[in-house]
């Protein structure tokens, strides 16, 4: 049994401490908004926070969570109002938008620890996640104008 | 399936202004769509189409499946404009499979062709005008007033003393009978259509709320993974579950078509029993197959003659008059979609019928597929569409393959199953882009102008032996191999097209642009051959060669001015440009690219294109964005290569996507054509290779004859 937060919720998980924690979110948790695209951490579509960094739950294990919080994109914001959401929406980033759980949540940790990033921070921080649709150009925008929605750091 | 081109060309057709159209279609809805409406509850549903209940609720069915394209956004436009209610307001749900929903293209429903928004352009305006003309009725009965006397403005009927909305009038609309003729609006008053509109789908999946077939739960679902033949065209020999069987979670193993499925309580599970496994199989032939070895069959092929697809003036003559030439092969590997999105499929099957969840752009095909594999009546198969992460093609499978898989697993356990295809599965399972190449012999006259012209082609076809066999000539060759070949908008007055269909056990399918992504890079590659043979400047080259084309010229030059063509750039960097017509569209690029080292950066990208009417401008743009990168990543790194039968890549370590700090800066320009609507999702594809290679050769003098560039360099 596996005891963790998710998305500030104390949760018991009854699975293999070695099942990556993308399975037990998606089949086990019922969180479907963390996605698997490559399963070995090449793609990010998985990227989900675990106390407050952002990993790739696809090779993160179940049992690294044990007595942690991780944040996937369902608990991101109660409303879809986090800053990067907003910027997300009022650019129009979004194609097919698989990959965009995991942007988002690269994103989201990007500017908390970066509030004003340059286009080498936003290059290093999101390079890792693949956007088949080619949203690139968007993102990167986005990721300025969330940064001035989220106000002076 | 019978060919028709026509019905393609009247759906694409721009109705023309206030234009009174006896309607028929969907109305009657098909076999189920009475049953459809009826089955929407109380309110108003005079077609397929649209449902307006008393709360006010107004739906729409997308026939149409969202894979990044925008259909969710555009195509409630359509609807809504005709409607008069905003589009935003619109609840929108993906139709069932029912014959109210195929194409006026072809007796199906699909999502393929670039052709969503052109062929549902009439459909929707008319099922949004006769549930409005329903709602006028109404409301001038109600008010003993004459119809003509009363307006719409967004969900209300406007009269001299007040007004109702949809919903107070919905059940009084839905007595009265669907008008025989319908009267659309004249454009000049279009308050949404032409207009950019945010997506609609946005909200939800920017919230992780948006259902892709992978997320869909069924109760007592089992999940899956497939052991399948690692060799195209291999066979099970034979299996040893016991390992699989051991370890926790595994529910059963079973046997099934594609090799070996197994079931477990969740999707790690049955990954963990599917390497647990131990699995002979029979390679047969195919194991002996390589690009390599392709490549030396197709090279050999095109030193013959071929079937002649297009012959016009006197090419050996031309040719043979000693004129300066060309004789030069292109070379295009195999391609895997790549989905971000894997492929899946929910499947139930039951004694009464049998139930599909997923994301695809085959609905009818698939549900005829489950149904003759199943004995059953395609109406006891119902196909639940949800968000697809990606098509490209892959999701219009002609077999209908990861569909059937679930299908028959389903049947074989007895209860819901899920299949996940891992990301390895899914770029070794084939159905990729052919593996093809083109040789051009070419001429230049005394004027350094194109005077002769031959192009053989040498690749797999993609119609033949499917249900579209009916699209190609008689005689002709396979029109996924010529288009964009064939009748080419560069006007060479010798011109000859020949074509080798080759065949081999690697499944291919259609690839965003189908054709046109070998072909643009053939011909726009050889156009600039000529033009350094000829001495000229590439763009001065286009332009006389489309002289007598005015859309297309307007296209090139919007795309070379706003680019500076011409203009001193940034030193090392170079100018390079492509024009393709293709789904009824015309796209010009001009690349800006520095080499440094062997490593192509790409700084810019300028887009132009007239698809004629964009019912979303913004949703056009957002489509040359995206058709940019997936191009480049073709062009930059894309390569299926096969060697003993199977595909040497597998993941995105060795298949690399463009990542965001190679993305260029994408500048798109919306070229106001009066011609019919052409698509968007796929035109912007073709003419990025070509742009790039021809801004490489401008850098370095080197051509680059075979994509990717990267095994070129």
């Amino acid at each position: 049994m596996i005891t963790l937060q998710i998305n500030g919720e104390r949760r018991e998980l009854d699975a293999d401490p070695a099942m990556p924690l993308l399975w037990a979110l998606r089949d086990i948790a019922g969180l479907t908004g963390t996605k698997f695209g490559c399963g070995k951490a090449l793609c990010g579509a998985c990227t989900v926070h675990l106390d407050g960094a952002p990993v790739r739950a696809c090779i993160t294990p179940l049992a690294a969570a044990q007595g942690r919080s991780i944040t996937t994109i369902e608990g991101l914001s109660p409303d879809g109002s986090h800053p990067v959401q907003l910027a997300w929406s009022e650019l129009d980033v979004v194609q097919c938008g698989y990959c965009q759980s995991g942007q988002i949540m690269s994103a989201a940790a990007l500017l908390a620890t970066t509030p004003r990033p340059t286009d080498e921070d936003i290059d290093a921080a999101m390079s890792g996640n693949l956007c088949r649709c080619g949203t690139y150009q968007r993102i990167r925008a986005a990721i300025k104008r969330a940064a001035e929605l989220a106000g002076p750091p | 399936m019978r060919s028709d081109r026509r019905m393609f060309l009247i759906g694409g057709t721009a109705v023309a202004a206030g234009l009174v159209v006896p309607w028929y279609l969907g109305q009657r809805a098909g076999p189920g769509g009475l049953p459809l409406a009826a089955s929407r509850g109380a309110g108003l549903a005079p077609n397929a189409w649209v449902h307006v209940a008393p709360d006010n609720t107004v739906t729409v069915w997308l026939a149409k499946s969202e894979m990044g394209q925008g259909v969710y956004t555009a195509l409630a436009q359509i609807l809504g404009e005709e409607l008069d209610v905003d589009p935003r307001k619109l609840r929108i749900e993906f139709a069932p499979v029912d014959a109210a929903y195929n194409s006026p293209f072809a007796p199906l429903q699909f999502t393929g062709g670039s052709m969503s928004i052109n062929t549902s352009y009439e459909q929707l305006r008319m099922a949004g005008a006769s549930a409005r003309a329903m709602l006028v009725a109404a409301a001038a009965k109600r008010w003993g007033v004459a119809a003509a006397t009363l307006r719409t403005h967004d969900g209300k009927v406007l009269g001299p003393d007040g007004s109702a909305t949809y919903g107070e009038l919905a059940i009084e609309a839905a007595r009265r009978k669907p008008p025989r003729n319908v009267v659309l609006k004249d454009p000049a008053n279009f308050r949404y259509i032409g207009r950019p509109l945010r997506r609609l789908d946005s909200d939800l999946k920017i919230t992780g709320r948006a259902r892709f077939g992978i997320d869909v739960i069924r109760p007592d679902m089992a999940h899956a993974a497939l052991a399948r033949s690692p060799v195209f065209g291999g066979r099970l020999r034979s299996f040893d579950d016991s390992g699989a069987r051991a370890v926790p979670g595994v529910l059963d193993v079973k046997r099934v078509s594609a090799g070996v499925a197994v079931l477990a309580t969740h999707t790690w599970a049955a990954l963990q029993g599917r390497d647990a496994l131990r699995i002979e199989w029979d390679e047969g032939a195919g194991a002996a197959l390589s690009t390599d070895g392709l490549r030396t069959q197709y090279r050999a092929l095109l030193q013959q003659q071929g079937v002649t697809a297009q012959d016009v003036g006197d090419v050996d003559a031309a040719l043979g008059s000693g004129a300066r030439a060309i004789d030069v092969e292109y070379e295009l590997p195999f391609l895997a979609h790549a989905c971000m999105e894997p492929l899946n499929c929910v499947a139930h099957v039951t004694a009464e019928g049998c139930e599909v969840w997923t994301g695809t752009q085959f609905q009818s095909p698939d549900r005829d597929a489950a149904a003759a594999l199943l004995g059953m009546r395609p109406e006891q198969v119902q196909i639940h569409t949800q968000f697809l992460g990606g098509g490209f093609g892959r999701r219009a499978n002609p077999q209908s393959d990861f569909v059937l898989e679930a299908v028959e697993l389903a049947r074989e356990a007895g209860r819901p199953v899920k299949i996940t295809w891992t990301r390895e599965d899914d770029m070794r399972a084939g159905w990729y882009r052919p593996f093809g190449l083109s040789r051009i012999r070419a001429a230049v006259d005394a004027d350094g102008l194109p005077l002769a012209w031959h192009h053989t082609l040498a690749t797999q076809p993609l119609l033949r032996g499917t249900l579209f066999a009916g699209f190609i000539p008689k005689d002709q060759p396979d029109p996924s191999i010529v288009e964009g070949a064939m009748h080419m908008p560069y006007a060479i007055a010798n011109l000859r097209v020949s074509v080798h269909e080759a065949h081999s056990v690697v499944p291919v399918q259609w690839w965003r642009s189908v054709g046109h992504s070998h072909t643009a890079f053939a011909v726009n590659s050889a156009i600039d051959e000529l033009a350094a043979l000829g001495g000229r400047d590439p763009l001065s080259v286009r332009r006389v060669l489309l002289a007598d084309k005015p859309r297309h010229l307007a296209v090139l030059n919007a795309a070379a001015q706003r680019a500076g063509w011409g203009r001193a750039l940034e030193p090392g960097h170079f100018h390079g440009i492509a024009l393709q017509e293709s789904f009824g569209s015309i796209v010009a690029q001009v690349a800006e690219v520095s080499v440094k080292g062997g490593a192509v950066r790409v700084h810019r990208m300028t887009c132009a294109i007239d698809c004629g009417l964009a019912v979303n401008p913004a949703g056009v743009i957002a489509q040359m964005e995206s058709a940019v990168v997936f191009g480049l990543t073709a062009a930059l790194h894309g390569e299926i290569r096969i060697e003993a039968g199977r595909a040497v890549q597998s993941n995105f370590d060795d298949y690399p996507l463009l990542r965001i700090g190679q993305m260029p800066f994408v500048d798109t320009i919306l070229v106001a054509g009066d011609g019919p609507m052409g698509g968007a999702g796929e035109p912007g594809v073709p003419p990025v290779a070509p742009a790039v290679c021809n801004a490489i050769f401008a850098a370095t003098g080197k051509r680059i004859r075979r994509l990717p560039v990267t095994s070129s360099l």
